[in-house]
């Protein structure tokens, strides 16, 4: 990697806001080797960005990029994208940020299958508004909106994604950075919407609330509880209690992607201009 | 030009925006305005532009607003309870400085309301309807000829100023089909956006002369940054005070550098007239008929038309009002529009209100039977 | 040809003292400073996996291959 960041980064603007051992920084690590190894020119790149901590991460990469309102990032996204298809669209969310604000915009992208990429750090928490529970944080976890502990229960990103059907989706996780970086490579491949999900962890209003001593911890506990998907697929189910898998998750081919239909309407409605 | 057509005022909005060059409509089926998607669809994919119904009006905006960042021409369009939703992304759009006309077909509200019925509701919540200080445009048309050209001067201005326009639209006008001849006045020219200046520093947000800073199309070479967040002239959000203040009074004060390109008011026999009509929209269509049938039997009747209503052409209303016996002010709301031409005639001239919010148009009789009180 | 030779270096003045390259490298070559900031302590012991690197989420650590020299 050596000093790959200089090179994406608007390394003007670091050191970034978040806080020691978030794992925003890792992704935004992962994901700029993704580029990197994907060889896009920097100026072909949109980056999207909804509100919360992981929506600061716009403002640090060396592309176009817009950090637009919460929750909506994939309703600009998919405007850039159809209106300027060659640009490569990824967009990046929290968990609040997707799957609560902004869930309807997630699941009608899903369906559409416009051909973007989206990472969602998933964290488990509001991070920036100081520790609020989110539709990911598990049940029985203490947060500032939780003082008795958690009772709602928890949304499971990817199979959300999946039954929307969305076209590609994978979980990665902040501490699996390398495998982060292949599923990011993967999903800007496929032809269509494609999701990853990332398990991250907020050490200051999760960590600290839920009996986490340190990042390296949390960090551990993303090692010890992610399954590669493969793997789990052999294993007892008791086995996976508590568990969650990690790779790549869905993937089809079947569904064309939005520009490609939209290129059939374009077709009849010059050919009934003709007429 | 001078061709006759059958055409409704939702319907001339789309053929202006796409005269002016608009080649991106995102929008969410919404009585009355839908015949406004209906057209986009129709006329867009046959232009190789891009139609696409989202799954509400945030979305709408969002997609409106994205697609404006790629350089292309965008509109939406909707009614009350959407508009009411759009309002976030609206100040977006105004504090991001991304040209986006959105069209408003007014509705009576609040909430669900009269989904088909006219109202002029949405005066105030069209300037004011999002959190904060937003500067925007907003032009009310009162034909379907001017819901033409009107709209095509809604993109123009938009792209000029790099703010967002709305179209003040009623379910009258917008439904209403009525015969339209184009004249060489209505001709729709096609502006765009000022870009970078080759061999200048770009600077996303700079405290231009007019107020207005250039804007870089995403994918042109131009790599920065786009955010919601109070930003400095580079575009990266800012906590300082200076700064802030910098931006936010360049942002909120450009359109009043560019007033007279922006102002469009109509006079109709107000010089002599002791009597003055302040109205816009379908009202006005009311007030113009109660005019020329009291200027029939020798009355002194005037009406003043603001098209663009938001600036709010003070100036106009101020030197129209001068030596009146009074102003009238018939809207369809509780009043709204009132409280601003009180406060450009400050108490010189005595303002009466005219206002119905049941559903239907004020009629000329109305304004006939008020104006004859006054006289 | 002898073992593979890496330079790690920690920027400072980045360096949040999260701990996480502490924690994480398998061949324990970092410490901590009175700051709890990273050190590097045992530089010869450095593999090259680059697991520092990957995992320092504000980008203070680089490991570079140092080329071997002719007599070296």
């Amino acid at each position: 990697m050596g000093k790959i960041h200089e090179k994406y980064l608007r390394m003007d603007k670091m050191p970034h806001i978040w806080c020691a051992g978030c794992g925003n920084g890792i992704i935004m690590g992962a994901f700029i080797n993704a580029i990197d190894r994907l060889g896009y020119d920097k100026d072909e790149v949109a980056a999207v960005s909804g509100i919360g901590c992981s929506g600061r991460i716009t403002g640090y990469m060396d592309f176009n990029t817009i950090h637009t309102t919460h929750g909506r990032a994939l309703a600009f996204a998919t405007g850039i994208k159809l209106a300027k298809p060659r640009l490569k669209v990824f967009v990046f969310m929290g968990d609040g940020d997707a799957v609560a604000i902004g869930g309807n915009h997630l699941i009608h992208a899903c369906r559409r299958n416009l051909d973007m990429t989206a990472v969602i750090f998933n964290n488990h928490i509001y991070g920036m508004t100081g520790g609020q529970f989110s539709p990911t944080t598990f049940k029985n976890k203490n947060a500032t909106t939780a003082p008795y502990g958690t009772t709602d229960p928890d949304f499971d990103i990817a199979q959300l994604c999946i039954g929307a059907g969305a076209t590609y989706v994978a979980r990665g996780t902040s501490y699996h950075a390398r495998l982060l970086t292949d599923l990011i490579v993967k999903g800007a491949e496929h032809p269509g919407f494609s999701i990853i999900e990332v398990i991250t962890h907020c050490p200051v209003n999760f960590g600290r609330r839920n009996n986490f001593e340190s990042p390296a911890q949390m960090l551990l506990w993303q090692k010890e509880h992610g399954v590669a998907a493969r793997k789990a697929k052999t294993m007892p189910l008791e086995d996976m209690e508590g568990k969650f898998t990690i790779g790549e998750l869905y993937r089809s081919t079947e569904i064309p992607e939005y520009l490609e239909e939209y290129g059939r309407v374009i077709q009849a409605a010059n050919e009934e201009k003709k007429q | 030009m001078a061709e006759a057509k059958l055409l409704s005022g939702n319907d001339a909005c789309v053929q202006g925006a796409l005269a002016a060059g608009v080649r991106f409509f995102a929008g969410y089926p919404i009585t009355p305005s839908t015949e406004i998607a209906n057209a986009f669809a129709r006329e867009l994919p046959r232009r190789g532009g891009i139609f696409m119904q989202m799954e509400d009006e945030i979305a709408s905006m969002g997609a409106i607003i994205g697609a404006s960042c790629t350089g292309t021409k965008a509109v939406t369009a909707t009614s009350g309870p959407g508009f009411s939703l759009m309002q976030e992304n609206i100040g977006y759009a105004a504090i991001a400085e991304i040209p986006c006309v959105i069209i408003n077909v007014m509705r009576y509200g609040p909430s669900t309301g009269l989904p088909t019925s006219p109202s002029q509701g949405d005066f105030m919540q069209s300037r004011w309807g999002s959190h904060g200080d937003r500067p925007v445009i907003v032009i009310a048309p009162y034909t379907a000829r001017e819901a033409y050209r009107e709209t095509g001067r809604a993109v123009n201005l938009s792209e000029t100023y790099r703010v967002p326009v709305i179209v003040l639209m009623d379910e009258i006008l917008g439904h209403l089909r009525e015969r339209v001849e184009f004249r060489d006045e209505d001709l729709v020219q096609e502006i765009s956006r000022k870009g970078p200046e080759p061999g200048r520093p770009f600077l996303p947000y700079e405290n231009t002369e007019d107020g207005v800073p250039p804007f870089a199309d995403f994918g042109t070479g131009y790599r920065y940054h786009i955010t919601g967040l109070i930003h400095d002239e580079t575009g990266f959000p800012t906590n300082n005070p200076v700064e802030v203040d910098t931006t936010m009074r360049r942002v909120n004060g450009k359109l009043e550098l560019h007033r007279q390109d922006i102002e469009r008011t109509q006079f109709v026999d107000a010089d002599d007239a002791e009597i003055l009509i302040v109205a816009f929209g379908s009202v006005a269509r009311s007030a113009h008929e109660a005019v020329r049938t009291l200027r029939n039997e020798g009355k002194a009747v005037g009406m003043v038309r603001p098209i663009t209503v938001w600036p709010f052409p003070e100036d106009d209303i101020r030197t129209a009002a001068a030596g009146k016996k009074a102003i009238i002010v018939p809207e369809m709301n509780l009043g709204q529009m009132i409280g601003e031409v009180e406060r450009a005639v400050a108490g010189t001239v005595p303002v009466h209100a005219l206002n119905r919010i049941d559903g239907l148009l004020i009629t000329p009789h109305e304004i006939r039977d008020l104006v004859e009180d006054l006289l | 040809m002898g073992k593979k030779r890496f330079n790690v270096t920690v920027d400072r003045t980045i360096c949040k003292a999260c701990g996480i390259c502490v924690a994480f490298c398998p061949m324990s070559v970092f410490t901590t400073d009175h700051d709890d900031k990273a050190v590097v302590s045992v530089p010869e012991r450095c593999t090259g996996c680059r697991q520092c690197e990957l995992l320092c989420p504000d980008f203070c650590i680089t490991v570079v291959q140092v080329e071997e020299t002719a007599d070296g």
